[in-house]
């Protein structure tokens, strides 16, 4: 069976990847695409914790990633409707220039 | 019930003056009714407290009291105050109450109620009259006088001042009010106040009154400080008496003696007694025969009653052989200004001017009198003159009145409707004036035996006789010759012989609001004589009672007898006063101009100059001191300067205090600097808040990370 560890390495891994995407994408859409895969991320981590755990026929681990699901789905609802209105407006996505509220 | 009467008598006009100056100034005829409504209250009281004061048996005072200040000098030792009237009390608000009234009733048609406004009247000046249109064309009459309720006013606050006077029963309510009555003369005088030489005569009597007055206050404290009280019935005590005559003060004089001579220089400022003389003439300016009156039938008064009331004070140290000092200084001063007057009168042409000469000649003869202890004399000549006075006066305004009819209706504005030269002939136009004139007139002169005026003079002329004041005598035996002389000088100018002018032609009668107090006052000018002819006299002393006498002589502890009947002052007084008036009848019957009088000595005609040299002597000298020492080197150079000084100064430390410590430590370092860290701070910080989430993340990362390592190193490791 694959070791505990190699679940974390991946997730964290996903992470990483996830985190560089938002803090490096200019497009909006872009940091959407990262913060799913930060969430993602976490599920995995969470899935894997709950298989290695004592007791198995407690699924808390499924309860909590199918939760982050929804939050993530009402997330990216709201923030895609953000991204068309800003778009609208302004024809662009590029955050930088998202600078409407800005001193 | 008579106390509490007394009390009340002083309130009726006070209160009349209230109501005028507060709530009815708008309306004529509501004040005019209040204020003679009020005088008519005052005289109904005054009436019946002397109908009850004649008949007591033996009268000798209404008096009530009550303690008004605890004066702190002996335990329970109050000041009180109070009213009384005692005889001399009586026979004073007898005539008091009368001439008051009088007056009021006169006011109402002298300041023209009922006729239109003026056509430019203003307030503060005459009326000028007033043009109306009857039958198609116009004429001028009369107009009412614009500040008609305010005069109403000022007569009410002067008869309370007057009547507070009569009914006190000690000197220092009697001081409140002889001042409001010189408070009130100043008003009165000045009522016309857009008119420069009224404003100027009501400061100078007000000033020269002032005089008197402080001297009377002096008096008053002097004695309150010997004796401990003010009331007089105190004061006229044996012991109190004997204790003021038995002790000497300054120059060698008597207590008393000395007292009484400050008292009696407020009466010399109130009378009009020289040297402080000169008001009185000037007091003329104020509207024509009222306050002229006031000023010589009743404020005057009030200054020789003050001394007679004084006269226990007066006569304490005298012994009946030879005068004291003060006693001499008051005769001096009374016989003196009864010639030195009685010699100006002859020379004015001033129908007012000559009457105000008369009454100041008058005023003598009774301060000469009390000066030779004729005590009674002295009260009967007051009340006698009172009346005749006040007739004279009112008559003097009643023509003036019917003069400047005629004026308005000639239209010429050029002749003076006092000026006696002006006027003759006027018995005809004005009959009912020319009659009581006549009569007020043959009283001053002391025609004999009908007149008041003969009876009360005579009984002077008798007392200076009968106890040997030779000097006083001849003075005012020659000073009653001047005065029977320039009165019928002056009948003679103003009703005899033809009119010498157009406007004289025109004059009329007055209405009967000012002749009904001709005649009411005729009466008492006539009758009141009557009541106190001497028991010795030839023929007619003893068919009537010597009730003044009698009745007088018991407001002192002994009543004075009766002087011995002695021939010689009767048959002078029957001379000076029959010469004189046929000598001014002869003298004058034939003169028609100013130039053919021959007694218009420039000397007589200016009052021997005593304006001038009062002027040059205290005026202008007073005017140069205030002008070059008080403002020039005091205000402007002492005072000026040192405020001039205090400004700069304060100026220099203001600004070193600004410039070295305000300006660069407070404002620079303290305000400006903290304000400038702020900023510089607030800058470096700014460049922080990009507005990228991205940043924020970045410097979230980073932050985690540098805390994870610096953990994992200094905890974990």
């Amino acid at each position: 069976m694959v070791p505990l560890s190699w679940y974390l390495i991946f997730a964290a891994a996903l992470f990483s990847i996830g985190l560089f995407g938002v803090l490096s994408r200019r497009n909006a859409v872009a940091i959407l695409l990262g913060i799913e895969l930060m969430l993602n991320s976490v599920n995995i981590n969470l899935a894997a914790f709950w298989r290695y755990g004592k007791d198995v026929t407690v699924m808390t681990g499924q309860v909590f990633a199918i939760i982050v699901f929804a939050v993530a789905a009402a997330e990216v609802a709201v923030g895609l409707a953000l991204v068309i209105s800003v778009y609208r407006r302004r024809n662009t996505v590029v955050a930088d220039e998202i600078n409407m509220m800005k001193w | 019930m008579e106390t509490t009467l007394i009390w009340l008598i002083p309130l009726p006009p006070a209160l009349a003056f209230f109501l005028i100056v507060l709530f009815t100034n708008k309306s004529k005829m509501l004040s005019h009714t209040i204020g003679v409504g009020a005088a008519a209250l005052s005289w109904l009281g005054s009436m019946y407290v002397f109908y009850k004061a004649i008949t007591t048996e033996h009268f000798s005072g209404f008096a009530s009291s009550i303690p008004w200040l605890p004066t702190g000098l002996t335990p329970d030792k109050w000041f009180h105050i109070g009213v009384l009237i005692d005889p001399l009390g009586a026979a004073v608000l007898f005539f008091v109450s009368i001439t008051i009234f009088m007056i009021f009733l006169y006011s109402v048609g002298y300041q023209n109620f009922g006729q239109p406004d003026g056509d430019h009247d203003r307030a503060g000046l005459p009326p000028h009259g007033a043009t109306v249109e009857e039958h198609g064309h116009k004429h001028v009459v009369p107009s009412v006088e614009p500040m008609y309720s305010r005069f109403f006013a000022f007569l009410g606050l002067f008869a309370f001042g007057m009547y507070v006077l009569v009914v006190s029963d000690n000197l220092l309510t009697m001081f409140v009010g002889w001042e409001i009555m010189g408070l009130c003369s100043y008003l009165l005088i000045g009522f016309w106040y857009g008119k420069p030489s009224a404003r100027n005569a009501a400061v100078k009597a007000f000033m020269t009154t002032r005089i008197g007055d402080v001297f009377m206050l002096l008096g008053i404290s002097y004695l309150y400080s010997v004796t401990g009280t003010l009331t007089f019935r105190e004061i006229f005590t044996e012991e109190t008496l004997h204790m003021l005559a038995e002790s000497t003060t300054f120059f060698g004089m008597t207590v008393s003696g000395f007292i009484a001579l400050l008292l009696f220089i407020g009466t010399v400022g109130k009378s009009a007694q020289f040297p402080l003389h000169v008001w009185l003439p000037d007091a003329m300016e104020g509207p024509t025969p009222v306050s002229a009156m006031i000023h010589a039938a009743t404020m005057v008064s009030a200054g020789v009653y003050a001394v007679i009331r004084m006269f226990p004070l007066l006569t304490a140290d005298y012994t009946g052989h030879g005068l004291t000092t003060t006693m001499s200084i008051v005769a001096f001063i009374g016989a003196f200004t009864a010639l030195f007057a009685a010699t100006i009168a002859v020379a004015q042409n001033d129908i007012k001017r000559v009457l105000a000469y008369s009454t100041i000649s008058q005023l003598g003869f009774m301060i000469a009198a009390l000066g030779i202890s004729a005590y009674i004399a002295a009260a009967f000549h007051l009340v006698t003159h009172a009346f005749f006075k006040a007739l004279l006066f009112l008559g003097s305004g009643s023509v003036i009145h019917g003069m400047e009819h005629g004026v308005l209706h000639t239209g010429n504005h050029d002749v003076d409707p006092q000026d006696m030269y002006n006027m003759g002939g006027l018995r005809k136009k004005m009959p009912i004036t020319f009659w009581t004139f006549l009569i007020g007139g043959f009283a001053l002169s002391g025609f004999p035996l009908i007149t008041a005026g003969f009876w009360s003079k005579d009984e002077i002329l008798a007392d200076a006789w009968a106890h040997g004041h030779t000097a006083v005598f001849w003075t005012l035996a020659f000073a009653a010759l001047l005065t029977a002389f320039y009165t019928m000088r002056q009948i003679t100018l103003t009703f005899l012989g033809e009119p010498r002018t157009k406007e004289a032609e025109h004059a009329q009668e007055t209405p009967w609001t000012m002749t009904t107090p001709l005649v009411v006052l005729s009466v008492f000018a006539v009758t009141f004589g009557w009541v106190g002819i001497p028991e010795h006299f030839p023929v007619l002393g003893g068919l009537v009672p010597n009730w003044f006498h009698d009745f007088v002589g018991h407001t002192l502890h002994e009543v004075p007898e009766a002087v011995e009947f002695s021939i010689v002052p009767l048959l002078t007084s029957l001379g000076v006063a029959l010469g004189g008036l046929f000598f001014g009848w002869l003298a004058y019957r034939n003169v028609n101009s100013v130039s053919e009088d021959r007694l218009q000595i420039p000397f007589l005609k200016n009052k021997y100059y005593f304006d001038e040299i009062y002027d040059t002597v205290f005026v202008k000298p007073i005017y140069w001191f205030a002008e070059n020492i008080v403002y020039k080197l005091m205000d402007q150079q002492v005072i000026n300067g040192i405020l001039h000084l205090f400004g700069p100064a304060t100026d220099g430390v203001g600004s070193f205090i600004r410039n070295k410590f305000d300006l660069p430590f407070i404002n620079r370092l303290i305000g400006d600097g903290s304000a400038d860290v702020t900023y510089w701070f607030g800058g470096k910080l700014r460049a922080v808040q990009t507005g990228r989430i991205q940043h924020y993340l970045m410097l979230a990362l980073v932050t985690f990370i540098v805390i994870g390592v610096v953990l994992y190193i200094f905890v974990l490791a």
